[in-house]
């Protein structure tokens, strides 16, 4: 019987026919390629983690920006897919896909302390009451990169007006959702749990200052805060504390949670600003996600015009 | 084992295997948001990984008595310093853009970049001086007291990124752990040898027995 080779090999293309005949030469070669491909995968596992995140659902009549900012807005992509939100994962990537079937529906935020009418919201009722508004802020995260992000919310102060804010109220603090069943970092100690935050009252009922609830024309996929957080634009991004079940008016400045963490490297007020260094590292420049290079860092982030005057007279060095 | 040649060309291309996933990832946009610090974290973990790795041969190829083990030592510490090197230059063009004053500034006023430059200046030394040449005209016993500076530049490196990171000590922690094991063991090594070598324990008993 004549069996013809299945694929003939001009004779230029052989180099040494001793060796492509040898066995050894191919056994070599599998091995290098399979030790590759294991190699390969190892990799994989450990610096790609999985894509598959969870959309938004789309929001009716938004209120469009009033002055939309002149820079060009940070992809969807790359602000659902670099988060930090350490109750789901320490790594930024990681962060979409490990929170995609956190359970935000139904959702209750209770609005007290000092205050004369307090009263526990349902999230669909927040929404009716306070038609959306986009707003598209920078966001500068303390570890030196930023985003320009269209959110979707309503100003804090709207709600806090609601529940009448006593006299004695000079200060507001937040609280995050702390499920250790939906959330697998809570079982390690790397933050104290549940993640809080505050600010000044007057910080609070500035205009600028929002609760959002969706970004990009759709509701918060999980990884940015679903379905509730802070976003205050002059300020490092940790202060806006995402998942809020809990706002309460109180008299004394309350606890934050990075300041916990490192009393001297995460100061209560965290107002961006070039000139005051993190222990660590510089705060004058700033790596635009999306862009090469870094751009300089401005003074309360660019809002010095609208937030300045709350700290007139403060030292900002000591106050950081 | 007869021939080493082979065994060390597998390690090598599964050394850079990492590097050609992340030319592969970053030439296909899928880094990530953050291309650049993923560049430099990655570079940077691969960098102690390889000098751990390193490091580990000696306890290795001694506690299982397979002493051909000792073949791949340079190669892991110079895949080690190849991705230091990596490192580095991702510091100096993503973070930096190669400005002196900057780069300058940043060394003296941030210990974990200073704490970084100085491990990666040690390593400099133990790969110049990895060649055979190199080792014949150092003389074995200096050459190999030379090169126990690999364990305070891997020992820094672990500090150095211990330093920088946030909160989330966890990675650090584990190549800490990892160089603190295999440093109790050239303890042990030095004090009980007779304890630490499989190979020869078997073979034939402790000359002060």
């Amino acid at each position: 019987m004549l069996i013809k080779p299945p694929d003939p090999i001009k004779s230029s293309e052989i180099s040494d026919p001793a060796a492509l005949l040898s066995r050894r030469s191919f056994m070599r070669g599998a091995v290098l390629a399979g030790t590759a491909a294991g190699t390969a995968l190892v990799y994989r596992q450990f610096a790609t983690p999985s894509q598959a995140s969870r959309a938004g659902e789309a929001i009716a009549g938004v209120l469009p920006a009033a002055e939309p900012i002149q820079e060009a807005r940070t992809s969807l992509e790359a602000i659902t897919h670099y988060n930090n939100f350490y109750e789901f994962s320490t790594d930024k990537r990681a962060v979409a896909s490990r929170a995609r079937k956190f359970v935000t529906s139904p959702w209750t935020v209770q609005v007290g302390g000092l205050a004369h009418k307090p009263k526990t919201f349902d999230l669909d009722d927040l929404r009716r009451m306070f038609p959306p508004e986009e707003r598209v802020y920078r966001m500068r995260c303390v570890e030196g990169w930023s985003m320009v992000i269209p959110w979707i919310g309503f100003p804090l102060a709207r709600l806090l007006d609601l529940v009448q804010p006593m006299g004695s109220a000079r200060f507001v603090a937040f609280e995050s959702l702390a499920d250790p069943r939906q959330m697998p970092n809570i079982g390690t100690t790397v933050l104290d749990w549940p993640y809080v935050e505050g600010l000044r009252l007057d910080e609070a009922m500035h205009p600028l200052t929002l609760l959002a609830v969706g970004l990009y024309g759709a509701t918060l996929p999980p990884q940015n805060g679903a379905p509730l957080r802070l976003v205050v634009p002059w300020k490092y991004g940790f202060k806006g504390i995402k998942s809020i079940i809990r706002i309460n008016l109180v008299e004394t400045r309350p606890a934050t949670t990075w300041n916990l963490q490192a009393a001297n490297e995460y100061g209560f007020y965290s107002n961006v600003n070039p000139a005051v260094d993190h222990p660590r590292w510089s705060q004058a420049t700033e790596q635009r996600i999306g862009e090469s290079g870094r751009r300089p860092t401005l003074l309360f982030n660019g809002y010095a015009d609208q937030v300045g005057r709350l700290y007139s007279g403060l030292d900002l060095k000591a106050n950081f | 084992m007869r021939d080493v040649q082979f065994p060390k060309q597998v390690l090598l291309v599964n050394g850079l295997v990492p590097l050609a996933m992340l030319g592969l990832d970053a030439a296909r946009h899928k880094l990530g948001a953050n291309p650049y610090e993923f560049a430099t974290r990655a570079t940077g973990i691969l960098t102690l990984l390889f000098l751990i790795l390193s490091l580990a041969v000696t306890p290795a190829r001694k506690l299982l008595g397979l002493p051909w083990l000792a073949h791949f030592r340079r190669l892991l510490g110079l895949l080690g310093f190849a991705y230091g090197v990596l490192h580095l230059l991702t510091y100096l063009w993503f973070d930096k853009v190669f400005q002196a004053r900057a780069i300058a500034a940043d060394l003296a006023r941030r210990p974990f970049i200073m704490v970084g430059m100085a491990s990666f200046l040690l390593l400099v030394p133990l790969a110049v001086t990895s060649t055979n040449a190199m080792i014949r005209r150092l003389g074995g016993r200096r050459w190999s007291r030379l090169h126990k500076l690999a364990y305070l530049a891997a020992a820094g490196g672990a500090l150095h990124f211990y330093m920088l990171v946030k909160a989330d000590h966890r990675l650090p922690l584990a190549f800490a752990a990892a160089l603190g094991i295999l440093l109790g063991y050239r303890v042990l090594n030095q004090y009980l040898p007779g304890y630490t070598e499989r190979a020869k324990v078997s073979a034939r008993p402790p000359r002060r027995a």
